[in-house]
């Protein structure tokens, strides 16, 4: 018993150090003083009320958003589609077929980085939109496939086969049964698609240009090139961002759990 | 008609779930092949925007300036990147250390707790991921620099200070360790789940001490999470950009930052793309080594659950 209460000693511990020190950034974003200051001098709004009225952070958060949502229609379509496929298939090389999607989340950033900025540079794909979108649905796309492929698994095959003997076509089957089924684990794998494009940084960096760049990228040349405690409140909208979608995925996942009648 | 209820009788009496009977695929026969056709879109983007890159970074790496392995041979030859080779290497086997000492005994806890601790426990190791490391980085800087409440709290509780925390490989590893922690305790965790937890009183009854239990039976039958979770935090670590780029100092800079630097600043493609296919390789080589060594381990050791 006494070794569970030091465990458990040591995990709260473990917590605080995961969660608490990422908090300061809120105080920060209130503060008054016109440098990173901690703790904080004072409470104003004025952060967020620059962050709000300057045309080029608001034209990053909205790049960053179009980018996001554009990412994640294109890796949940691909994705999906990819997960089903595999799922159907029985033979040899489907391993090695699944690791081949799933490779971008191994391989180091900055060599995909690097790579997708050369070959951009040759298609004139830097800075674009669908530069970013494709750039950052080869570091989503894994993510969709590992979720609907889980989803897939607990799926029973005899209700698809009962949809076909009852005369729907393959398309019918698959939007009536099989895509409800599977809802929780798509619904999923599109919002992490979302959180990851959203948060992205290494692939953007090397891929971003002064007319288009994502939140994150002018976030790390703020940070870098200057002292702007805008930067603070930026980081708390971003943070907020992807700490809602990701409950909202949860939450879709903890259904998923639940026995399917 | 008849051959469908067949199927679903046979599907029925074996019970398996997952479908693909024998008698399914005989006679799905032809059109087996079909579900290939979905895989078109998700091949031709990984190939166009990930393997094509990638095999970019491999050409330019032997051809600029031009053909020849000049590139390599810079690479082992210049002392300098030796330095650095060394400094990535040793900082992701301290980052795999530490995160592995701080999450065996967390992921232990994980597996005599009750379910519902249990779920708050991997929620807890979960919601760190749902911040961009970009985030967590920028609070770091505030806490670890000079004039932050860490150095602020050691001069009024001890009259010391300022210590010099951030541009250090210490707070280098504190914000990697941070990021990296649930990529480690989440493999401990489901290898750890799979022990019979009669094992340890068995073996106590035989007469062993707790130490002698954990050491000879406990942590072998852990083998395969911590060779999962070691794999996975220790290859993410060797590729890590934003943390030492803005909490190490531009004197101790790791290979990413090199090869940023080779690339973007001194616009040496040949040497960039070389020390890229460079880290790849090693990347690649540590996973093939462990997946013969662990033979149940997946490739992917942080996707399997």
């Amino acid at each position: 018993m006494t070794t569970k209460r030091l465990l458990g000693a040591f995990a709260v511990l473990i917590v605080l150090w995961l969660i608490v020190p990422t908090l300061v950034i809120v105080p920060m974003s209130f503060n008054t003083a016109t440098s990173f200051n901690f703790p904080p001098k004072g409470f104003s709004t004025q952060w967020y009320e620059n962050f709000f009225t300057d045309p080029l952070w608001l034209k990053a958060l909205f790049s960053s958003l179009q980018v996001a949502v554009l990412t994640m229609l294109v890796a949940t379509a691909v994705g999906v589609l990819a997960a089903l496929g595999l799922s159907k298939l029985r033979f040899r090389g489907k391993g090695l077929l699944e690791g081949y999607f799933l490779l971008p989340l191994i391989v180091p950033g900055i060599v995909l980085a690097v790579g997708l900025y050369s070959l951009f540079l040759r298609m004139d794909l830097l800075g674009t939109l669908p530069g970013f979108v494709l750039a950052h649905t080869i570091v989503s796309m894994p993510l969709v496939i590992t979720n609907v492929m889980a989803s897939l698994q607990g799926l029973d095959p005899r209700l698809e086969q009962a949809s076909a003997t009852l005369g729907a076509g393959k398309v019918r089957t698959f939007f009536s049964i099989t895509l409800p089924l599977i809802a929780p684990g798509v619904t999923a794998g599109a919002l992490f698609a979302f959180v990851t494009s959203f948060d992205e940084v290494i692939l953007s960096l090397f891929i971003q240009s002064p007319t288009l760049q994502t939140l994150p990228v002018k976030i790390f040349n703020s940070v870098t090139q200057t002292n702007d405690p805008t930067v603070a409140a930026v980081a708390v909208i971003t943070m907020l961002t992807s700490v809602v979608v990701m409950l909202i995925a949860q939450f879709a996942t903890r259904k998923r759990k639940r026995p399917v009648a | 008609m008849t051959e469908t209820t067949v199927t679903e009788a046979v599907a029925a009496q074996s019970g398996d779930v997952l479908g693909a009977d024998p008698g399914m695929r005989k006679r799905r026969g032809p059109k087996n092949w079909r579900p290939l056709l979905l895989l078109i879109p998700a091949f031709v983007i990984v190939s166009l925007f990930f393997l094509a890159p990638l095999i970019d970074v491999f050409i330019r790496s032997v051809t600029d300036p031009q053909p020849g392995l000049q590139n390599y041979v810079w690479l082992f030859t210049t002392e300098a990147n030796l330095t650095v080779v060394i400094r990535t290497f040793g900082t992701a086997i301290l980052v795999t250390i530490v995160c592995l000492v701080l999450a065996y005994p967390y992921a232990y806890l994980m597996t005599i707790v009750s379910d519902r601790t249990r779920n708050m426990m991997q929620l807890f190791i979960m919601m760190p991921l749902w911040t961009s490391i970009l985030v967590r980085t920028l609070a770091w800087m505030v806490l670890l620099q000079d004039t932050g409440p860490i150095n602020g709290l050691l001069a009024a509780w001890f009259g010391i200070g300022p210590i010099p925390l951030i541009r250090t490989t210490f707070g280098v590893a504190l914000g990697m360790c941070q990021v990296l922690l649930p990529f480690m305790v989440l493999p401990l965790y489901s290898s750890m789940a799979k022990i019979d937890k009669r094992l340890l009183p068995a073996a106590s009854n035989l007469g062993a001490n707790p130490v002698t239990a954990f050491f000879t039976v406990y942590l072998p039958l852990s083998k395969p999470g911590i060779f999962s979770g070691g794999v996975t935090v220790f290859i993410l670590g060797l590729g890590f950009y934003i943390i030492p780029a803005l909490l190490g100092s531009s004197k101790e800079i790791m290979i990413s930052a090199l090869i940023q630097q080779q690339i973007s600043v001194f616009l040496m493609w040949g040497q960039g793309t070389a020390l890229g296919i460079f880290l790849l390789v090693c990347t690649i080589l540590i996973l093939v080594l462990v997946s013969r060594f662990n033979k149940n381990g997946s490739l992917f050791p942080g996707v399997d659950r």
